[in-house]
């Protein structure tokens, strides 16, 4: 599948406590468990968004993930209907659905309930940079990049969005893999063609 | 006032503000600390699970939780209802 008319203009894959933008580790950090690392993480690239630490885990590797995506990389020149986001993971939100399923024997905690959706973390990217374009959370078995390669391509082809943040965002206990792409019609950044074999190359 | 704005934090997740950071008489949502309506919520669990208070009218809720003082004043006469 050959995609000449977009581009992946940047790409972030977090996995094994470690951090890949471009090609290249931005952070690195052994013998820590998947919440202290996403807050080294957000102290690194982020801070000063109280509402990081209200966000469950997949939330936070999501929008921690879209931080590194997006640094350096201004979406101002885009309305905000123009970028959208499409996600998948394998998982949903069964971690968060557990955690919640345990309170409600007591008092179940709505600050849990909130995040019993996996299409959530869409919506905390899209509050934190301003995005009110199309969006979709898919469940799949693996990360289907064909897929999600193709769906982003519709949406681009048809106008329906310029930009898009996509990919893949799995967390289920300790377990963790995440891998954005930003995808724009003009070529910028690392100025990749988006095909389905560079996502690929990237994710690996 | 110092144990309540403890557990306000511990249980919004106030990761961020310490308790010497929050006025006894400021105003704990929109202009002042900035929760929002689960943030609402949560204050109710933490009167529940921490002091054993249920608010019985909802309407009430905007006057209780107006600032920690205003949740101390409450949660005190609540309590001396049930000593």
């Amino acid at each position: 599948m050959s995609n000449a008319n977009a581009y992946i203009t940047s790409s972030c894959i977090i996995r094994n406590n470690t951090v890949v933008k471009n090609g290249a580790v931005v952070l690195e950090e052994t013998g820590t468990a998947l919440p202290e690392f996403l807050r080294s993480l957000y102290d690194r690239f982020s801070g000063q968004y109280p509402k990081f630490h209200k966000m469950d885990l997949l939330s936070k590797l999501g929008w921690a993930a879209t931080e590194v995506l997006l640094q350096d990389m201004p979406m101002d020149q885009y309305k905000p209907e123009d970028t959208g986001v499409v996600l998948a993971n394998t998982s949903s939100s069964l971690d968060t659905d557990e955690r919640y399923y345990e309170t409600v024997h007591e008092i179940a905690s709505p600050a849990l309930f909130v995040y019993t959706l996996p299409n959530i973390v869409i919506g905390e990217i899209s509050i934190r940079h301003k995005l009110k374009g199309e969006n979709a959370f898919f469940i799949t078995e693996a990360f289907d990049i064909e897929f999600i390669t193709g769906y982003v391509q519709q949406l681009l082809d048809t106008g329906a969005i310029n930009a898009c943040i996509c990919g893949w965002v799995e967390q289920y206990h300790t377990a963790y893999d995440a891998a954005l792409y930003l995808i724009e019609k003009n070529s910028r950044g690392m100025a990749t063609p988006f095909t389905a074999e560079s996502i690929r190359k990237l994710y690996l | 006032m110092a144990d309540l704005k403890a557990q306000i934090i511990q249980q919004l997740n106030l990761q961020e503000v310490k308790p010497e950071d929050i006025g006894n008489d400021q105003p704990l949502f929109k202009e002042g600390l900035g929760l929002d309506s689960i943030d609402a919520l949560e204050l109710i669990v933490l009167l529940q699970q921490h002091h054993g208070i249920r608010i019985a009218n909802p309407e009430d809720g905007p006057n209780i939780f107006y600032s920690v003082r205003t949740m101390a004043e409450y949660i005190t006469a609540e309590k001396s209802k049930t000593a």
